[in-house]
């Protein structure tokens, strides 16, 4: 375990824009979760290809009659109402690219993407012995990204928004018509419809992992550099 | 490990847990938010202002809708909202099988019509294999046969300061103690204007079936499926739809779903 030192080394982890879009996102995900289960809700069933089989079956995900597949509690709002959950969703939808959109940029400008959310070799090099530390709950806290950390929040950024994205303009007729080569790409509307559950389902999953981690690996450190921008480093590190 | 580090962590796995709660029992509290007069709710309905801003800017006027092939269309068109009207004047129509029929074309127009279905099937017709999204999340893939609005409007002549098209239906769609709703929407001209927009009276081959809309329904390919109005009784071109139902442009519009139902 890391021993605490007398003069600990404190370093300026996370930019103005990282916080930022930081909770930005936090605040899109959780909103977009729970209106994205009140839309499901609507017609709780996944497919395969471009229509619904009603008389046929390409059904893939059956979760219940229409109304109630996720509770009340899951759902915003908590009562059936599509209608809000949709003005809620693409509010938090636009607040979502927004923030990545503003990300990206100020991350090329920064360096940080490229120094920080890209395997190098040595990462590659690392990852089992940072995969194995992990595993028996030791946390270093160093100046950069860990391997496992860069994979993590790079499968995010550049694979689970993205195809959340992609997906959900896909599944708009308007874009269909504007881009038909996107709803195409993805296997048709209901194609689209089951990558985009399950896009969010990765993202519940990032979510769940990422707070442990972050209780894990001292939650005070951690919060404070999302917030401030300052960060405790392990001596040595 | 110091006891110092152990209390301000706990403090904190506190802070979050109670945090949680007080999120979780916020729910209801939040909910109203939502409500149709809610100044938030209005404020996150201006989103839907920007995506149909950025549709608009990205979509070509006369950008299609996707078309499918005949083997595409696999089962009947799954049917929604109203299925069997009872009204009385709609089932004196289905009784004579529509021949006293005339669709109603008013407002803004310099000659304002009333146009039997031989009328309508004697027009310029255009038959599309396209698939119908509903705002429930399902789709359905079925041809459509049918009149170009487009050309419903040049005979009938669009007046300066016309901007939207009123659709109004045969079907009560609610019934209230102050009486019933029938059906009720709106398109502008944008949408009115495009090639794939219909005055449809075909479906798969045959006749528009009663549960599909008969004897006339609206085809608006780029938007959902509450956009496409069934039953059609008249069309009134207006210069602004705020007079109608509770002004929001159409009755599912009037009960918080967007007017532009591009996504």
């Amino acid at each position: 375990m890391a021993t605490h030192s007398e003069k600990p080394t404190w370093v300026k982890r996370q930019t103005r824009v990282t916080r930022l879009t930081h909770w930005g996102w936090a605040v899109s995900v959780i909103f977009l979760l729970g209106s994205g289960l009140q839309i499901f809700n609507a017609h709780p069933t996944l497919y395969l290809g471009d229509q619904s089989g009603f008389g046929f079956d390409n059904a893939v995900l059956v979760l219940g009659e229409e109304g109630r597949a996720f509770p009340a509690w899951a759902t915003i709002p908590s009562g059936i109402d599509l209608a809000t959950g949709r003005v809620v969703h693409f509010f938090f939808a636009w607040l979502l690219v927004a923030c990545l959109l503003i990300w990206l940029l100020g991350a090329l400008l920064s360096g940080h993407l490229l120094r920080d959310l890209i395997l190098k070799h040595g990462d590659w090099r690392e990852l089992a012995q940072d995969l194995k530390e992990h595993t028996q709950l030791r946390f270093r806290h160093r100046r950069r990204y860990g391997p496992l950390q860069k994979l993590s929040y790079a499968l995010v950024l550049f694979g689970l928004f993205p195809l959340i994205i992609a997906t959900g303009l896909a599944m708009s007729p308007g874009m269909n018509a504007a881009l038909p080569w996107l709803t195409e790409v993805l296997g048709g509307r209901q194609t689209a419809r089951t990558l985009h559950f399950l896009a969010a389902a990765g993202l519940v999953m990032f979510f769940v992992l990422h707070i442990a981690m972050v209780v894990l690996a001292g939650p005070l450190n951690e919060m404070r550099s999302m917030i401030t921008g300052w960060y405790r480093v392990d001596e040595g590190e | 490990m110091r006891p110092g580090l152990m209390t301000r962590r706990r403090a904190l796995q506190m802070a979050l847990c109670g945090t949680g709660t007080a999120a979780l029992g916020g729910c209801k509290i939040l909910d109203s938010l939502g409500d149709l007069d809610n100044p938030v709710r209005a404020y996150m309905e201006r989103a839907n202002a920007l995506t149909q801003a950025a549709q608009r800017g990205l979509l070509d006027r006369d950008a299609l809708a996707q078309e499918f092939q005949w083997s595409d269309i696999r089962q009947p068109q799954r049917p929604n909202g109203v299925t069997n009207p009872q009204d009385s004047d709609y089932v004196a129509h289905v009784t004579t099988d529509f021949a006293q029929y005339r669709l109603q074309v008013t407002g803004l127009v310099t000659r304002p019509l009333h146009l039997s279905l031989d009328d309508l099937q004697a027009m310029q017709q255009r038959t599309q294999i396209t698939r119908h999204d509903c705002v429930e999340g399902w789709s359905c893939i079925a041809q459509w046969t049918g009149v170009p609005l487009s050309a419903v409007l040049a005979r009938a002549g669009l007046k300066p300061g016309a901007r939207y098209i009123m659709l109004h239906c045969f079907d009560t769609i609610e019934r209230s103690l102050s009486g019933g709703v029938k059906y009720y929407g709106s398109i502008d001209l944008v949408d009115a204007m495009h090639p794939q927009t219909l005055l449809a009276y075909g479906m798969n081959g045959t006749r528009l079936p009663v549960a599909n809309g008969a004897p006339l329904r609206l085809r608006v390919e780029r938007q959902l499926g509450y956009k496409m109005a069934k039953y059609l009784r008249a069309i009134e071109v207006v210069d602004d739809y705020s007079a109608f139902g509770r002004g929001r442009g159409g009755y599912w519009e009037d009960r918080g779903y967007e007017w532009y139902a591009g996504i």
